[in-house]
């Protein structure tokens, strides 16, 4: 039996995960228009391959990876491109981004694939590039590209591939169904991942209030014969945090700045194992996954199979979303989620929850009051990093001392704010303040960088002045000993021609115009 | 229908400042209870007085600076700054000596550095001592226990209150001032001639310290504030008062019992030491900080020329606090092996 | 000449004190000396602030310049790219009382990218020569382009060019480069959004 470790600091806010019914599951309706964002991962924006116009078949490939920090983009359904533009997507900022709107005709005509059954034949590079073509990124929130992930160097040897199937925060269980309902799929995902990170260990975590779930993958570990470890600890937020998680099950700390390979470990969502098992073995490409639709507001919260690209606004109204006059929908989670501001966003590849609370189930916050330096957001905070001062500097746009106590080390999982009795934003004054820093430091690259291209051009001119001074010393140099050698100072001679010239204009009759 | 656009988390917890501090005022009732039945209504009529005031105060100047008011005065952090101080005071204090005290915390103690939040001192402690240097003949009378004194009733209290001379209250020293004043004797002789300190603490001490020190860990059990702090300044008392205890002689400091169960010692620990606004602000610093604090304490009650010591040491050590922040920050994860 | 000190008490107070600063005085001489911080001139931190537009509003050519002029003593507060943050930063290096920004040498704007429309492009190289950071790739009677990496958005080309070819374009717009705004006090803690969204899609 592992031994559990327990993390510090975390909250115990009511889960509400039954809810949502975790274990069933159903597609949901196809809509008439799929609006694909080029950017569903972290990373630089796919590029459009199609054209306004053209038709696509499903698991067509319609934006490609643009380097490394990028994934690809799949149609999930046959259709028309109507367009290729500046679109509402599901983004804190509200903000428009590059989108290909696709109108399906119905009739779900999708390419044919072939898969690899003799993966383990295949080495990691080859099985890397088909996860990449295949447009996985992290399932689990923040869209990491898996491919990148899957390729942590030579000077990182991974021992353990972790599964995190912890899905900490309250109300969202679309991890949990999908272990319950491709728990196959999972493990044998699984074991493809921790083939191509040559990993000689699979974990698999998951909290213990998913009895169902965590039945279900036994199972399928004992149908697939694999030694695959099965570890289940305490829930508690935010265990499900990739550092979190994994000091609770090996009780080793991720150094901070670093990534989990520095102590040989990859740690991957479920949703990310199975869309990896789908890319290998069926060959398709990641286009639907599963949403948690949720929350009082909703006639009937349920978890569903939808298309990337599904506005928001159809799930809902597939859920019976009775709205409030002011409603609110949570993209992710009520911890970490963002409120969405269009609802005609699509879903994407980070989509786990969409969540419509009613007014008396999720409050609005009060004014915030001023802090009283109680210190329970230092008890709750998962990074044992002291809150209060972080909130005070990010106020101050102290970036020292914002250095100093290790700004960049919170998770931004918002245990802080939950026991706050001020009320104070503090995510947001943390998330403001590490954006403010990353800005300064590019403006300091940026300005370093023009500081050398103009010393730099300022030494060209100057070489070049030089040169030319020297070229004119040298050709005045030549004319002077050419006069010496006629024996006449040549520059009386120009002003005896130029006075001549003269003269001989002064001479002629003015002439009138 | 709109949307609705809100940070996250979008879930809250219960906790709340205003609920903090009514928990705060709730946990003093034990104390102010027993201090009325052994010294009479002087320390009730005290709170309510100095409460009355201070809750005009802080409207007044939260108002003259622009902001809502009613916002600040019912976070309720005014009147537990006004009742701690109250309750220091001496009961039966003439009202300018209530008045003057509480003026000065509010604004000097809290409001010119911004208020709640901002303060870098403790609001009470400030206003005591800038009452026990400025007065310090009022302050140190404090009231006669009942039973060595007729206790006033409630009608006289507050007619003591506007005019200190129509009854005479009778005071007498505190435990702590007897022991300071006579070094000449030994501690036995001293328990014979003075019956106030029969008892560990005192007569009335003993038991009202014992009841700050119910207030106090319902608070804890509240976890209104966390052991560190009051635990430690307890123990540092404890374990300095067993150094400098040496069974009785004239120069002897008093037993470890004495000192924690006489004096403001438990009302201190629980109630002015825990203040987190101007404490520091991790668990170990708030360790160092009660530790000396109590160690200060105990310097101050056997050494200075005061009688008692909290708010001294409380005053100092809040210079200290941002000096034991920088030193006790946490190991933050992922920076090398943190202590469990 | 101890007796004589402790005759005269004034003596000995003036020669304790004199003796003391002189000992203090050495030692302190001898620690500038010995412990002596190699720093950076001052130009230079001014420099190392300063956002290397080299755009020349502050009148200097160039943010070498200016840095130079700070160092003599000239304001703090002429560099409209910098805007408030380096009035701020070379305030607080200088230790000097920050200024608003002076109006007279600009206002403090987003930053922007040159962007030449390509197809209007003679190929006349005279912004290449106006660039101050070699930011312009071109040839005579070629298109020229810009950098949009190595651009400083200083507005240099925009004068000399003969056919207002040249754009500037906001260089921080986009998703990418959003991030969220520190809290504001005393402010609702939420936002309204109008939509109509369900009712279109119902109807």
């Amino acid at each position: 039996m592992r031994q559990i470790h327990d993390i510090h600091g975390g909250i115990h806010p009511p889960e509400r995960k039954a809810l949502s019914r975790p274990g069933e599951l159903e597609p949901a309706p196809l809509p008439p228009v799929l609006v694909l964002p080029l950017r569903q991962h972290l990373g630089v924006p796919a590029l459009p391959i199609v054209n306004v116009g053209d038709r696509v078949l499903g698991g067509q490939t319609i934006a490609e990876a643009q380097g490394v920090m990028s994934v690809p983009v799949h149609a999930p359904t046959s259709g028309t491109v109507t367009a290729i533009e500046a679109r509402s997507i599901a983004h804190a900022s509200g903000l428009q981004d590059q989108c290909i709107v696709i109108e399906t005709d119905g009739q779900h005509e999708w390419l044919s694939f072939t898969g690899i059954t003799e993966w383990r034949a295949l080495d990691a590079a080859a099985l890397v590039e088909h996860v990449r073509a295949a447009g996985v990124a992290g399932m689990g929130g923040a869209g990491f590209p898996t491919a990148v992930k899957l390729n942590p160097g030579p000077t990182r040897p991974i021992e353990t591939l972790l599964v995190n199937g912890t899905e900490c925060e309250p109300y969202i269980t679309a991890d949990d169904t999908l272990m319950q309902c491709q728990a196959d799929e999972l493990i044998e995902g699984a074991q493809i991942l921790a083939h191509i990170v040559s990993a000689e260990s699979i974990l698999i975590g998951i909290e213990d209030n998913k009895p169902d779930a965590i039945a279900s993958v036994e199972a399928a570990i004992a149908r697939s014969g694999a030694e695959i470890e099965l570890a289940t600890f305490p829930t508690k937020y935010p265990s499900g945090g990739e550092k979190q998680i994994i000091e609770i099950l090996t009780g080793h700390q991720v150094p901070s700045g670093g990534i989990p390979a520095d102590i040989g470990l990859v740690c991957v969502n479920p949703g990310t194992a199975v869309a990896a098992k789908r890319a290998i073995i069926d060959g398709v490409p990641l286009t639907h996954r599963i949403v948690t639709l949720t929350g009082e507001a909703l006639a009937s919260p349920q978890n569903v199979t939808a298309c990337l690209g599904t506005p928001i606004t159809a799930l809902l109204t597939h859920a019976g979303l009775n709205a409030a006059p002011q409603q609110r929908i949570i993209h992710g989670g009520p911890m970490m989620g963002f409120a969405v501001s269009d609802l005609n966003a699509p879903i994407t590849k980070i989509t786990n929850c969409l969540l419509a609370p009613t007014p008396t189930e999720l409050p609005l916050p009060e004014p915030a009051k001023p802090c009283i330096r109680c210190g329970h957001c230092a008890e709750a905070c998962p990074a044992s990093l002291l809150p209060q001062q972080l909130y005070w500097y990010a106020r101050a746009k102290d970036q020292e001392q914002l250095a100093e106590h290790r700004l960049f080390d919170c998770i931004e999982c918002g245990a802080c704010a939950y026991v706050c009795p001020s009320q104070i934003p503090l995510v947001q004054y943390y998330r403001a303040a590490k954006g403010q820093i990353r800005d300064s430091e590019q403006e300091k690259r940026r300005s370093d960088n023009s500081r050398e291209r103009f010393e730099a051009r300022q030494v060209r001119l100057e070489t070049e002045a030089a040169e030319r001074e020297a070229k004119r010393a040298a050709r005045k140099a030549a004319a002077q000993s050419k006069a010496a050698e006629d024996g006449a100072d040549p520059i009386q001679a120009a002003i005896e021609r130029a006075k001549a010239r003269k003269a001989e204009q002064a001479s002629e009759p003015e002439q009138t115009p | 229908m709109s949307l609705l656009k809100v940070t996250s988390p979008h879930a809250s917890g219960q906790s709340r400042v205003s609920a903090v501090m009514r928990d705060v005022l709730l946990a003093t009732l034990p104390g102010v209870v027993v201090l009325t039945a052994y010294f009479g209504p002087g320390t009730l009529v005290n709170i309510v007085f100095g409460g009355l005031i201070a809750v005009g105060c802080e409207y007044a100047i939260v108002a003259l600076r622009g902001r809502d008011p009613k916002v600040a005065v019912g976070d309720l952090s005014v009147l537990v700054t006004s009742t701690l101080l109250c309750i220091a005071l001496p009961p039966y204090a003439p009202w300018w000596l209530i008045a003057i005290g509480v003026l000065t915390s509010v604004l000097l103690g809290k409001q010119v550095f911004g208020g709640l939040g901002y303060n870098p001192f403790n609001p009470a402690m400030v206003g005591y001592v800038v009452l026990l240097i400025s007065f310090p003949v009022q302050m140190s009378a404090w009231a006669s226990p009942r039973g060595l004194a007729e206790v006033p009733g409630l009608m006289d209290t507050f007619r003591h209150l506007f005019a200190p001379t129509t009854i005479d209250a009778v005071t007498a020293a505190t435990p702590l001032d007897l022991l300071r004043q006579n070094t000449g004797l030994l501690f036995d002789d001293l328990l014979t001639s003075s019956p106030e300190l029969t008892g560990w603490g005192g007569i009335g001490w003993f038991e009202a310290n014992l009841a700050f020190l119910l207030g106090g860990t319902w608070l804890l059990y509240r976890r209104v504030f966390t052991w560190h702090a009051p635990i430690a300044m307890l123990a540092a008392v404890a374990i300095c008062a067993l150094m400098g205890y040496d069974g009785g002689s004239s120069q002897s400091g008093g037993s470890a019992l004495f000192h924690l169960f006489s004096g403001a010692t438990m009302f201190a620990a629980f109630f002015i030491v825990t203040d987190p606004v101007s404490s520091a602000v991790s668990n170990k610093g708030r360790l160092i900080f009660g530790a000396l604090i109590g160690v200060l304490i105990y310097l101050i009650r056997t050494l200075g020329n005061y009688p008692d010591a909290v708010a001294f040491a409380v005053l100092i050590l809040n210079f200290c606090a941002p000096f034991i922040d920088h030193y006790t920050q946490p190991k933050v994860y992922g920076t090398g092996s943190r202590e469990s | 000449m101890l007796a004589l000190l402790s005759d005269q008490p004034l003596l000995a107070a003036l020669s304790a004190l004199l003796g003391l600063g002189a000992i203090f005085g050495a030692l302190l001489g001898f620690a500038a000396i010995r412990f002596r911080v190699e720093g950076n001139p001052i130009s230079d931190q001014i420099n190392a602030i300063l956002p290397q537009t080299q755009c020349g509003q502050c009148g200097y050519p160039g943010c070498r310049p200016y840095s130079e002029a700070i160092a003599d003593g000239d304001a703090i507060n002429k560099c409209p790219p910098g805007g408030e943050e380096t009035i701020q930063a070379l305030a607080d290096l200088l230790d000097v009382e920050p200024q608003p920004l002076d109006a007279e040498h600009g206002i403090e704007k987003e930053p922007v990218v040159a962007w030449i429309r390509e197809d209007e492009c003679i190929g006349c190289t005279k912004c290449i020569q106006a660039c101050p950071v070699d930011a312009i790739l071109g040839a005579a009677k070629v298109m020229h382009t810009v950098i949009a990496d190595e651009c400083t958005g200083c507005d240099l080309c925009i004068e000399p060019c003969p056919v207002d070819c040249i754009d500037l374009i906001p260089r921080k717009e986009g998703i990418g480069f959003w991030h969220w705004p520190l809290p504001e006090d005393r402010a609702p803690r939420f936002d309204i959004i109008a939509t109509d969204t369900l009712a279109r899609d119902a109807a």
